[in-house]
């Protein structure tokens, strides 16, 4: 994936700024050696580092969760962000996800753990494409309150239909004992580092995925749809398979995240962990990171599931003692007030201000 | 697989029939319903026709209005006395968010300013919480929650006065929009920004107005969910109510959120009452946005929207 091509590395040896001299290393996906290195770097450390030293609280209560959410953060920049369907219904597909690898892991015991989530994903991606029908004649805003409709449909048929849940008199799916390398995975009797790196192994494998999906023909007709769908359907882009195309993909994404927030990180959940709030959390990280920026859903998720923490502790940090009512208050106006100051700071999210930067460094150390 | 088409579409039919008086008391009753969500969806269409922000944050302003219209009473203020004080602090929210919100944020893309709401939507949840606490309260305005009977069926009085309010409301809307000079410069507005401005309509002035009639719609819209159903959090939920009653209607049109609101309150109460019970029931969550998908397929701008023109 990334291409150390050595006449480039030369040039960016002998001059200011790195220029490149083939069109493969220009279309390489980290054109820019310092941050190539540095997510070479960051990649090889997060697979090392957290197992070995993060405690267990670290790993359960903020990396796990940043991982499960950046998924499905990447599986609605891919709709949202590079094809323009603004969507709703990102809850009603993890809930997809969850309840569907809940089913196929306890109905088929011996199946392995990566493939129940690949399947999962599946399903999750053809209950998209049905719901992306609407796309097709529904567009912008009336499009999001459409797919409301999936999101409370699909959340109702989880909690009305005992078969999605085998029965269970309390209505909570709770993940099964499953292995993978002969390592305890997933359920109550996995350890938090197996289940980590359960989590990375699957969003580095996707990130990558989606990476090199965004910037090939299918995201650029995406992308095309996005910026003026008529000018794209004129010059040969077929919006019917591009739009329900983004639908599924991105279902697949967030059903496959959905699966994850279950089975690996909260264990057991019912229909309300997966309601509407969790759609706007994800529209969230999407939009603060960056919309069209595979960094940015990382970027936003780590935002969103940091923020809430830093609130909670920053009043203890600095010694003052708060009800537990009051400080819950001004958490959400601090959220609140937050995602305001950095929608006016920088409209188009945090990936843009690491972008500003990387155009920097392409002309380092002398920019004129 | 008869049995399940008779269910379908004959027993419902049979069963309204057969029971008249019923079905009108099903009817009435989800006009009534009706009339509430338009309550809130007219707050969205006024804020949406003249700054073509969608805002979100509408459900948690009736929230606010209430909480503190309740929390006035609660220290003894008359009504009168309170209602005023409400709406001065619902003008003054409307300057602070066009000042610290709109202003900084003006030109940007229209989902950049749906998020803001949103923002804003956890500010003020949490604002009006500490301001006024958390617990739930209730609204007392001296309209008694009982019901007469008319020639057999059942009629809320509470839920009538709502209904005369809407109405009055939606007509001094009306008069507001058609006839007075601000009215005139909000519908130029909500035409063209720029050509608004260049013959000099004050687009700040008009952005406050705005923000405050939607503020003076919400203290309505409270005090009437209020009174129905107590004042607390889940008030701000009935934004989530409004939102169907809004596509169908179309996002720019005041009639359109009356009507919308009618044929949502009135399609939910019929299926639920007649068809609710084949699927389990609580359908009322989805039935709704399904119902107003339906529309949309055939109209894509609601049914009073303004026809989306597309160019290259």
């Amino acid at each position: 994936m990334i291409t150390t091509d050595r006449r480039s590395r030369r040039d960016s040896l002998q001059g200011a700024g790195q220029f490149k001299t083939t069109y493969g290393a220009d279309q390489a996906v980290f054109p820019v050696a310092q941050d190539r290195v540095v997510v070479a770097a960051a990649v090889m450390a997060a697979f090392v580092v957290p197992p070995l030293v993060a405690s267990d609280y670290w790993l359960q209560a903020v990396l796990i969760p940043f991982l499960v959410y950046a998924l499905a953060a990447i599986g609605l920049n891919l709709l949202t962000g590079y094809a323009g369907q603004l969507s709703l219904g990102t809850g009603g597909f993890m809930a997809v996800g969850a309840y569907s690898a809940f089913k196929l892991a306890t109905a088929f015991p011996h199946l392995n753990i990566l493939v129940v989530f690949v399947l999962s994903g599946l399903v999750a991606a053809a209950v998209g494409l049905f719901f992306g029908i609407p796309s097709l004649r529904i567009k912008g805003f009336y499009l999001a309150v459409a797919t409301l409709a999936s999101q409370f449909f699909l959340v109702w048929l989880f909690n009305k239909v005992a078969w999605f849940t085998n029965y269970a008199s309390s209505g909570t799916i709770t993940a099964p004992d499953r292995t993978l390398f002969g390592v305890v995975i997933t359920g109550p009797n996995s350890t938090a580092a197996a289940r980590y790196l359960l989590a990375l192994g699957l969003v580095a494998v996707f990130a990558v995925i989606a990476k090199n999906l965004v910037r090939g023909r299918v995201g650029r007709a995406w992308m095309a749809i996005r910026d003026r769908d008529i000018a794209a359907e004129i010059i040969g882009v077929r919006p019917l398979r591009t739009k329900l195309l983004a639908f599924g993909i991105s279902s697949f994404y967030c059903g496959v995240a959905g699966a994850g927030l279950v089975f690996l990180y909260l264990g057991s959940a019912e229909t309300l962990a997966f309601d509407i709030s969790i759609s706007f959390l994800v529209l969230f990280m999407v939009i603060i990171g960056g919309l069209g920026s595979i960094l940015g859903s990382f970027l936003g998720a780590a935002f969103i599931v940091l923020m809430p923490i830093v609130l909670a502790n920053a009043p203890h940090a600095i010694g003052l003692r708060l009800p537990v009512a009051l400080q819950k208050q001004i958490e959400l106006m601090v959220f609140g007030g937050l995602i305001i100051f950095f929608l006016i700071v920088e409209p188009r999210g945090l990936a843009r201000l690491w972008q500003i930067t990387k155009e920097k460094l392409r002309l380092w150390p002398f920019p004129h | 697989m008869v049995d399940l088409l008779y269910a379908v579409a004959v027993a419902p039919f049979k069963d309204m029939a057969g029971a008249p008086a019923f079905l009108i008391e099903v009817l009435i009753g989800g006009i009534f319903a009706g009339l509430m969500y338009s309550l809130v969806a007219l707050g969205f269409v006024l804020i949406f026709k003249a700054s073509g922000v969608f805002n979100f944050a509408q459900g948690v302003m009736v929230l606010f209005a209430a909480l503190t219209l309740v929390g006035l009473l609660e220290r003894g203020a008359p009504v009168v006395v309170a209602l005023a004080l409400t709406t001065v602090v619902m003008v003054a929210l409307a300057f602070a968010i066009e000042r610290l919100v709109l202003r900084p944020l003006v030109n940007q893309a229209h989902i950049i300013l749906f998020m803001a709401t949103i923002g804003l939507n956890f500010f003020l949840e949490g604002f009006g919480e500490m301001l006024w606490g958390a617990n739930v309260k209730k609204l007392d305005i001296g309209i008694p929650d009982r019901s007469f009977i008319v020639r057999g069926v059942q009629i809320n009085q509470l839920e009538l006065t709502a209904a005369v309010t809407a109405a009055v409301l939606v007509t001094l809307l009306a008069v507001f929009f058609q006839r007075t000079r601000i009215g005139r410069a909000l519908r130029a507005v909500a035409d063209d920004h720029e050509a608004a401005l260049s013959i000099g309509v004050p687009l700040k002035t008009i952005w406050i107005v705005v923000w405050s009639v939607a503020g003076v719609v919400a203290i309505v819209a409270g005090l009437m969910w209020g009174a129905k159903s107590g004042v607390q959090f889940s008030l701000s939920l009935i934004a989530l109510k409004a939102l169907p009653v809004l596509i169908l209607g179309g996002f720019e049109s005041v009639p359109g959120a009356i009507v919308g609101g009618l044929i949502i309150g009135v399609g939910e109460k019929l299926g639920e009452v007649y068809w609710g019970p084949l699927v389990g029931g609580a359908i009322e969550n989805w039935f709704a946005y399904v119902l107003a998908l339906t529309v949309l397929l055939a109209r894509p701008q609601g049914l009073f929207g303004e026809k989306i023109i597309e160019r290259v």
